[in-house]
């Protein structure tokens, strides 16, 4: 008896220790090319329809034109193929293409030999994409292709808004006060936040340091991981006054960012709330939280994030990122062709047509159909200049600090100081 | 060598062995070990107020099982020993929640509790009561025991089960020897039915303890270690430095304390509580 409860003991308490000790080994494995035969396989987070079927037309066109090439698709969820992305490339078993979204994740990436240098590989599609390739360049070289590259501002429902009487999207913050003031007046929840998930929280820290720190201080700020500038505490000051007013939904704390209809995007395209900061991809998530499939159809609109009176940044700065094809070190070359079919003209303007984001491709301005996304790219392309997302830029450890700290100012819990304390004790720590 | 002790070295000691390595290393998760720091992760984790509070999350959830599922656990025990109408729809339905998996238990339970939309408010709002502001999982102040009321719901039915196995070991004659005495059902639970019971709660006690010392899947799926870090355990808090943040180091030098901290309490716990049922037992063997 005491042998064998010391022994389950040993192995209870030890199976908290696999989990760090698993991905310590893992093999590579090289692509799956046999004979004629290559098999690419290509995860995507567009889960829903059309988005989904879109890939899956583009896939079968490609397979068509290439005989002998298969594509394997996995459409993940967002937030699980980030968890299995991280798994798979401890494990050394990275799909041959995979979303990579740049800053210093993509150095991490980089460093660590596991991304595709696609500089040559991809000359072409690089030309074509211009500037927008900048946030997937290490060492001047470039690893990923963007495909869509958006910027965070206010998604609103247009009826909701005339119901209230709002009649001009704020610009200021003392006008979204006051549109906060006469939604809740109207009986209505004015804005809805995923702070469970802490970055749909964070995105707001960000855009009051947008506005409040100049572009030289921030962007010294992404190599020398110095936080000592006032303006990151005047960011905070700004974000606490927002939330002592009350304007987001009941029980934001616990509130998911976009799963369900109960989750922040869900309830703005269930017509919960008024309105929702996110990114661009927002109208295609709502699209898959309402039964009709349409979102907030005809309803939808957009406007930037406001200026804060005073601040020292630019105020038509915006925050955004994007996302784009990267290959694992060992991908076949026929995964380098498609993921350039995927940046084609005609695959970008259906993109763009099928509004599942914002096309990089210039020949597909154009075809962004969708206003409030018209509004948005017209936004984007008029920024002196995008930030990508500090938990992005910064990279996991500092960014994941940062987001937990900002997520507790929700939660009444941090003070502005503590925000640039906290990262800055992450960002000492990586030095 | 034989084959169960290998694979006690692969599965056990060797992964136990790679943990204290990663611990005493900065590492992202990809490349090789290059980046030694020594006791610098015990140190950051040690002094991180997130992983103390974690720790005293896990110690609650210990005193509080012991506190109220052993109890309640006991009572409902003794409560179905009896022959009553209904007996084997009621044991059925105290130990479904247990045959559930965590997930999908931790999913209805995280529907039933969302502040306005949730069933648990609607059904306080029809009584005039009022849920908190945030949510039951949403508030810091309640969102632990929320968490645990959901696992008490989710566990009775084990100790309920553990609890009616180890009263069938309790002779019939014994019960009849009593009644005979005159003693009231009450005297009989107490005198004879608890103390009879007794290295059944032990090892109950044992599993329930070590159990929550390593909580993690519900706590994931109800509130990912939130609000501000209210339910954060040391399980939830080495797997988001690990594979959230990607300081792997950190991580392992987390899931060290935390094997370090299962082991001297189970260690203790048979030193200082299984023991008499060890003794007892060769006394009886020996007869």
């Amino acid at each position: 008896m005491t042998r064998t409860a010391f022994t389950r003991a040993l192995a209870l308490g030890s199976a908290a220790v696999l989990l760090a000790a698993c991905g310590s080994d893992g093999g590579g494995d090289a692509g799956d090319s046999s004979g004629d035969g290559v098999t690419i396989t290509w995860w995507h987070n567009s889960n829903n329809d059309p988005g989904k079927g879109f890939y899956e037309q583009a896939a079968a066109d490609f397979e068509g034109d290439n005989p002998g090439v298969t594509i394997e698709i996995t459409a993940l969820q967002h937030e699980d193929m980030l968890t299995k992305l991280d798994a798979a490339f401890q494990s050394g078993d990275a799909p041959d293409i995979y979303m990579e979204r740049g800053g210093g994740e993509l150095a991490d990436h980089v460093e660590a030999g596991l991304t595709k240098d696609l500089t040559d590989a991809a000359s072409d599609t690089i030309e074509t994409l211009g500037g927008s390739v900048a946030g997937w360049q290490v060492d001047g070289k470039t690893y990923g292709l963007p495909f869509s590259l958006g910027v965070v501002g206010f998604w609103y429902n247009t009826a909701m808004f005339d119901e209230a009487g709002i009649t001009a999207t704020p610009t200021t913050w003392e006008e979204m006060y006051a549109a906060i003031d006469q939604l809740e007046a109207a009986g209505m929840e004015p804005i809805s936040v995923g702070a469970g998930d802490k970055w749909p929280a964070a995105h707001y820290w960000y855009y009051f340091a947008l506005r409040e720190c100049s572009q030289d201080v921030l962007s010294a700020a992404v190599t020398s991981l110095d936080f000592s500038d006032p303006c990151f505490v005047a960011a905070g000051e700004d974000l606490e006054e927002v939330i002592a007013a009350d304007p987001f939904n009941k029980g934001f704390l616990s509130t998911p960012a976009q799963s369900g209809p109960t989750s922040a995007s869900g309830l703005l395209a269930t017509g919960k709330v008024a309105m929702e900061m996110q990114g661009h991809w927002e109208p295609g998530v709502m699209q898959g939280l309402t039964e009709d499939g349409q979102g907030l159809g005809d309803k939808t609109g957009w406007f930037a994030f406001p200026a804060v009176d005073g601040g020292a940044g630019d105020q038509a700065a915006a925050l955004g990122g994007g996302d784009a094809w990267a290959l694992s070190a060992d991908a076949p070359d026929e995964a380098v062709a498609f993921v350039e079919y995927l940046l084609s003209d005609d695959v970008q303007r259906g993109f763009a047509e099928n509004s599942m984001g914002l096309p990089t491709n210039p020949a597909a301005s154009d075809a962004v159909a969708d206003p409030a996304l018209a509004t948005l790219l017209e936004v984007r392309d008029q920024a002196p200049y995008v930030q990508l997302y500090f938990d992005t830029a910064f990279g996991a450890s500092v960014g994941g600090a940062m987001n937990d700290e900002i997520a507790l100012m929700f939660a009444g819990k941090a003070s502005p100081q503590d925000i640039v304390d906290a990262t800055q004790a992450a960002a000492d720590a990586e030095k | 060598m034989g084959p169960a002790l290998s694979l006690f070295l692969l599965f056990v000691v060797w992964p136990i062995i790679k943990a204290v390595q990663f611990s005493v290393y900065r590492w992202k998760g990809f490349g090789p070990l290059t980046d030694f720091v020594g006791w610098r992760n015990y140190d950051s984790v040690l002094h991180n107020e997130v992983f103390t509070g974690a720790l005293l999350h896990n110690l609650a959830i210990v005193a509080l099982s012991l506190l109220i599922q052993l109890p309640l656990g006991l009572a409902i025990a003794l409560l179905l020993n009896r022959r009553m109408w209904g007996q084997g729809m009621l044991r059925t339905v105290i130990f479904v929640p247990y045959v559930l998996s965590e997930v999908i238990a931790g999913v209805v339970w995280f529907q039933l509790l969302q502040p306005q939309y949730g069933v648990v408010d609607a059904l306080l709002a029809a009584v005039g009561l009022e849920g908190p502001e945030q949510g039951w999982l949403g508030t810091p102040e309640y969102a632990l025991y929320t968490v645990f009321a959901v696992l008490t719901w989710k566990y009775l039915g084990l100790a309920v089960i553990l609890f009616l196995a180890g009263l069938q070991g309790v002779p019939e004659e014994l019960f009849e020897a009593a009644q005979l005495d005159g003693a009231s059902w009450w005297q009989v639970q107490r005198r004879i039915t608890i103390p009879l019971l007794g290295p059944t709660l032990r090892v109950w006690a044992f599993l329930s303890m070590i159990g929550s010392l390593q909580l993690f899947d519900m706590v994931w799926i109800l509130t990912g270690g939130g609000p501000a870090n209210a339910t954060t355990t040391m399980a939830t808090f080495l797997v988001t430095e690990g594979t959230k943040r990607q300081n792997y180091g950190i991580a392992a030098a987390a899931s060290v304390v935390l094997f370090v901290v299962a082991l001297v309490m189970a260690l203790l716990y048979q030193a200082l509580v299984l023991r008499r049922d060890v003794r007892d037992a060769s006394v009886g063997a020996g007869r």
